[in-house]
């Protein structure tokens, strides 16, 4: 996509979809992939949002499970039927079936995150996912005693190579020395929801003397976590604040806002004022970020601190370009 | 009953036992009675209910309606735990041991006493040697169960029973598995149980053993027990006719052979196993067309061997085989349709895993091996199923198997008319060499009066004729040449009228007579 | 000794009480995280068969599982175990992605025996090695095709990721060519003026039966099914007959193999248009117990895949309307299902077989 022509797609839906809707009392559906509501990480951040708003408004909301790839539009065609607005999806592979389902239901309105479906009525929300992982690049390379560090992903696919490459950039940057491991967990669905594996993963990036792993790998990341809790090292955690899960272990989390876009969707329809179009959410949007908190608050030293704000402020600046591994399929540093 | 209205109560008292399974009859109403300090022989064909009757008395199945009577007491046996405690001890046809014990452990096998296994080994030990001295049954207690011949195998069948202390031992065809030898010293075992006041059922399909070691003798049929006689009153042939139903020939007419031109000449085979040991050693011997040439040896010795390797489905090591001049293909274990393209026919010595197809149709086994015929072939690679069928319905005619349906399970047909499907499809296509192993075993006395003489007729019709067998009487009933293996070679031969069963038995455990073993 | 029992009870009567049985079991569980059990099934069977809707996703799925339970059935009359349907589906698909993108096809007809004949040959190359490993080495079928089965997922994600993907995020292929795409069930019946709801079910349904058939005629009618009946009941009394063990091994897998890579026309070919990541989703799983419900029997194969449509669109249903339910109580109801159909079916058989003796012994 480009971002001129996004843009005039946004612009041009706005008047159309934000018109014709903005009466309608929001109904909101939210449809989470695969990996379930509870995978403590991509899905359930999304699940958050959707809670928060319930909480705020006191509007309840539908949600489905998907256990197949055949019910993708089933699904969506079914909320759709029944009224709801808006319906949200999680998951990439949503593309098809959105752009398939949303043609039929012109007067819903559809939220699709992480990937792009370019129709009147559907609002994109994507992540400069490369933006945070290049800060707890920064953090992890600054932590590590070793100069070493790791990546455990769920599969070898586009997206996970977006986190990685964003991660090293933000190490090499740091510590052109450091040395980044990276393990893909697997090839199939189980990827990722394989703590054991992920654990089996991590452990052997410590055994070669990485003392950071960073995982972006749903489920099987809770192992990754586990694995350098145990070894006295530091993980970091993915999407959701994973802070929590081993305090004084977890180095950071990179935060994946996907609570704050099935939130604001929500929030937007209630109020009459959602828009379609793409939302490219990055570091200047605050859709991605690194966690701080009570929990991790000891393991940051103020350098560190500071040499991420600064980062921050030069990538939301335009001074550093982090580069997207989905534009061309390559990592420049590695 | 016949053999003497002793005071004392009957061993074992059954009184009107009836059993089915389903729409068959096994048992019909028996009674029976079996004295104290007796051999009593239970003779029947197969599916007469001998076995079913003997799996009553020991607790395997429950009669729909009768009494069992041990000593006179009415005594329930709903299980053989039950059977055990009556004081009934059973040697199975197939043996029920663990083969990877010792002797000892599996004479204790749930009879030991308390969580610990010494006391109960011990105990044991000394018990076995006691056995031994009585009995004669000399087994070593601390020898692998697998290791063992299959005679002392049985001995540690008997052990067992006599460990728990049975006075009613049940022995159910004890000698199928026995060289003549072992058969003997069974009996020597049995005669001095006896005398020490033990009850002996032994149930049998060799009439020549009920003669010779039973005291009285039961004979079944159908279900139904027909008559109890003493066995000194009475004849194999009289014993035949009850179990038949009508007059039986016992030994089978047989005229002289006119052997012709050599069919197969076999020359120094030998075949090697995957675990390296020798079968066949170098083994020779020529088949001539018109006549019959018997194998006889205690199994293993690589009479099975021999055969596998003639009809193609084992590869040989060594040697070579020549049918009428042109050499056979030794080196491949799928060679079966070369050997039916040659009209060399196998029936083989195991009929339910390699003959036939049990869970398949009778009609689909009536052709197994001839599938590949011309005329069994359909459109567009299918068979012609109504030329199976009817293949099937005339053989089923002409052997009488029964029941006549070829749409039957072979599985539900009874031993004797699978082995008559099994000959009926090899000698139909009239082979030239029919290798046939073991074509009575455990087929009923009518039926082996069939399969002797179509196996004769074919003979007749001057084909040649391998046959192997375990059973002594069988190979000196057919044959006209007899060789014997032992270890994997030929240990003698013999014309089938000059010699005599000693001499055969002698050949069989590698001792030629009239010279010193080396 | 026991009598065998007449094939209407053996293929119908028992299954049908094992799924009773199931069904009173699920209830109870359903009733244990307190929903109405009676409201549960009803809108399981309303929802999966209910309305056209409902039965396009029924059958639908039943017509993946139909081709992933004759591969397994096929092998099984061979005596194997083929446990790697799911990893030769997988291939199949790319087979027929192959097909598909390789050339501009003007017409799906055009395009569909070339599609059957991509599907079918890859399905069949992954099912090769395993059958020829079992037939010259001894290695375990079992074995080796679970791990071809991982093979076959990493090579697919590979392909996706690096070699066929198309731009974007996800890992899948561009759109086929519409001249690929197979006729809807819906498209069908409204040339025959049947209104039916738009769902996934197409044109490889009729295949579907079409294959079962041709199954049938393959096991039963065939010498070749002759030879692999014989061999899957007694590998001894096959190379008696003359049957080549090696031979049977292979072609029976290659035949496995290739049926299970069919699956790809329905799912691949007619529903989803393009490859995506993990197209099988476990159909290859589901067809071990769809064989083993059927008993193996191309009708029975086709009778226990439209039970498991039921269970998948009905589940689906249920995970719709009983929030409660979630998608892994489905997964236990379809579990309960297969363990009292496969692993219990003694629990109903034994009494059945009674029940049959005494009325028979009653009449004799």
């Amino acid at each position: 996509m480009t971002f001129g022509k996004s843009l005039a797609v946004a612009a041009l839906t706005m008047m159309t979809a934000a018109g014709a809707q903005a009466q309608e009392a929001a109904n909101p559906a939210v449809i989470f992939d695969l990996g379930g509501k509870f995978d403590r990480s991509f899905n359930q951040a999304s699940y958050d949002g959707a809670e928060r708003f319930t909480k705020e408004t006191g509007i309840a909301y539908e949600s489905f499970e998907l256990q197949n790839d055949a019910q993708r539009e089933q699904a969506l065609r079914r909320f759709a039927e029944r009224g709801h607005n808006p319906v949200i999806t999680n998951g990439f592979s949503y593309g098809s079936a959105m752009e398939t389902v949303s043609q039929e239901f012109p007067d819903t309105d559809f939220v699709v995150i992480d990937t792009v479906v370019e129709q009147p009525n559907v609002r994109s929300v994507v992540f400069n996912e490369h933006e945070g992982s290049y800060l707890v690049g920064v953090l992890a390379a600054m932590a590590s005693k070793t100069g070493k560090v790791g990546f455990v992903g769920g599969m070898d696919i586009p997206l996970i190579q977006k986190f990685a490459c964003g991660y090293v950039q933000g190490v090499k940057a740091t510590n052109p020395d450091a040395e980044v491991f990276q393990a893909m967990t697997g090839t199939t669905g189980a990827a990722w929801n394989d703590p054991v594996r992920g654990g089996e993963l991590a452990k052997s990036q410590i055994d070669r003397g990485a003392d950071v792993v960073y995982h972006a790998a749903g489920g099987t990341g809770i192992g990754v976590l586990q694995a350098a809790a145990d070894a006295g090292v530091y993980g970091i955690g993915v999407d959701s604040n994973q802070n929590y899960l081993h305090p004084g272990h977890v180095l950071t989390s990179m935060l994946k806002r996907v609570d704050v876009a099935t939130y604001q969707a929500m929030m937007d329809v209630h109020n009459g004022a959602f828009t379609a179009g793409v939302q490219v959410l990055g570091l200047k949007e605050d859709g991605v970020g690194w966690a701080l908190d009570e929990n991790n608050k000891d393991l940051i030293t103020p350098e560190m601190q500071k040499a991420a704000d600064e980062a921050r402020a030069k990538i939301i600046s335009g001074e550093i370009l982090v580069h997207d591994y989905s534009t061309d399929g390559a990592c420049p540093v590695s | 009953m016949a053999a003497g209205g002793g005071d004392a109560p009957p061993a074992i008292e059954l009184a009107g036992i009836s059993k089915s399974f389903g729409p068959v009859q096994a048992n019909r109403d028996i009674d029976l009675a079996v004295r104290r300090g007796t051999i009593h022989g239970i003779v029947g064909e197969n599916g007469a209910g001998k076995s079913t009757l003997m799996s009553i008395l020991y607790g395997f199945y429950q009669a729909d309606a009768g009494e069992i009577r041990i000593d006179g007491r009415p005594t329930p046996i709903p299980d053989s735990q039950a059977a055990i405690r009556a004081g009934i001890g059973m040697v199975h046809q197939h043996f029920m041991l663990v083969e990877p014990f010792t002797v000892l452990e599996n004479v204790i096998l749930g009879a030991e006493e308390g969580p610990l296994l010494r006391p109960s080994l011990a105990k044991a030990r000394a018990e076995l040697k006691r056995l031994e001295e009585e009995y004669e049954l000399d087994v070593d207690p601390d020898a692998v169960v697998g290791e063992l011949s299959v005679g002392l195998q049985q001995r540690v069948e008997i052990l067992k029973a006599l460990y728990r202390e049975c006075d009613i031992l049940i022995l159910d065809e004890p000698t199928g598995v026995l060289t003549p030898a072992e058969a003997d010293h069974l009996f020597r075992i049995l005669r001095s149980l006896k005398a020490q006041g033990k009850t002996i059922v032994l149930i049998t399909h060799k009439l020549r053993e009920i003669m010779a070691i039973t005291d009285a003798v039961s004979v079944m049929r159908r279900g139904e027990m027909v008559r109890t006689l003493a066995t000194a009153d009475t004849s194999p042939a009289e014993l035949a006719e009850l179990m038949v139903g009508r007059r039986v020939l016992l030994r089978v007419e047989k005229t002289p052979a006119t052997p012709g031109r050599v069919v197969l000449a076999v020359e120094n085979l030998s075949l090697t196993d995957d675990k390296g040991v020798a079968r066949l050693k170098g083994v020779s011997f020529a088949l001539r067309a018109g006549e019959i040439l018997g194998v006889a040896g205690v199994a293993g010795n690589g009479q099975s061997e021999l055969l596998d390797v003639l009809a193609g489905i084992r590869p040989a090591t060594g040697g070579t085989v020549r049918l009428d001049g042109q050499p056979l293909d030794l080196g491949h274990s799928t060679n079966g349709d070369e050997r039916r393209a040659a009209r060399v026919a196998h029936v083989p010595e195991d009929r339910r895993r390699r003959g036939l197809v049990m869970p398949f149709a009778e009609w689909e086994n009536a052709c197994l091996g001839y599938q590949g015929e011309e005329r069994f072939e359909g459109p567009a690679f299918t068979l012609d199923r109504t030329a199976m069928r009817d293949a099937a319905r005339a053989s089923i005619e002409r052997f009488d198997i029964r029941p006549p349906s070829c749409d039957l399970v072979t599985a539900s047909f009874s031993g004797g008319n699978q082995q008559k499907i099994v000959l009926a499809r090899e000698m139909e296509r009239d082979p030239e060499v029919l290798l046939v192993g073991q074509p009575t075993r455990g087929v009923d006395i009518g039926a082996i009066e069939f399969i002797h003489n179509e196996i004769l007729a074919l003979r007749d019709r001057g084909k040649a004729i391998l046959l192997v067998s375990v059973e002594l009487d069988e190979i000196q009933a057919l044959s006209d040449r007899i060789i014997v293996m032992f270890d994997g070679r030929i240990s003698g031969e013999r014309i089938a009228g000059e010699t005599d069963e000693r001499e055969l038995g002698l050949l069989m455990t590698g001792i030629e007579p009239g010279t010193r073993a080396a | 000794m026991t009598a065998p029992l007449p094939r209407w009870a053996d293929l119908v009567l028992i299954p049908a009480l094992n799924l009773l049985l199931a069904f009173l079991v699920a209830g109870l569980v359903v009733v244990f995280i307190g929903e109405d059990p009676v409201e549960a099934v009803r809108l399981l069977l309303v929802g999966s068969l209910g309305s056209s809707y409902g039965i396009g996703f029924t059958l639908y799925y039943a017509t993946t599982f139909v081709f992933t339970g004759l591969s397994v059935a096929i092998a099984y009359h061979a005596g194997l175990f083929n446990i790697g349907s799911e990893g030769q589906a997988a291939l199949g698909g790319i087979g027929v992605t192959l097909v598909c993108l390789a050339v501009p096809w003007p017409y799906w007809w055009l395009a569909l025996p070339f599609a059957i004949l991509g599907a079918g040959a890859f399905g069949a190359a992954w099912a090769f090695l395993p059958g020829y490993l079992q037939a010259k080495r001894g290695s375990h079928v079992v074995i080796t095709t679970i791990m071809f089965n991982f093979i076959a997922s990493a090579l697919v994600v590979y392909l996706l990721v690096n070699v066929l993907k198309a731009p974007g995020m996800a890992p899948e292929t561009r759109n086929f060519p519409e001249g690929t795409f197979l006729p809807f069930m819906h498209e069908i019946l409204a040339v025959f003026g049947i209104r039916m709801s738009r769902t996934p079910m197409n044109f490889t349904a009729l295949l579907a039966l079409a294959a079962a058939f041709l199954t049938w005629v393959l096991i039963w009618r065939t010498r070749l099914g002759y030879e692999m009946r014989a061999f899957g009941h007694s590998e001894p009394a096959a190379v008696y007959a003359g049957i080549d063990p090696v031979r049977i091994t292979i072609v029976a897998m290659l035949i496995s193999g290739a049926m299970a890579g069919m699956m790809a026309l329905n799912v691949v070919m007619g529903f989803q248009h393009r490859l995506v990541l993990d197209y099988v989703g476990g159909a290859g799983f589901v067809g071990i117990a769809v064989s083993l419900m059927g008993r193996s029997h191309p009708f029975g194969v086709v009778l226990a895949a439209i039970l498991f449509g039921i269970l998948y669109q009905g589940g689906a249903e249920l995970a719709f309307d009983m929030p409660s339910i979630s998608r892994d109580m489905i997964v236990v109801i379809q579990a309960l299902v297969i363990l009292f159909t496969g692993a219990l079916e003694n629990l109903v058989r034994a009494p059945v077989e009674r029940a049959f003796l005494r009325r028979r012994r009653k009449a004799a």
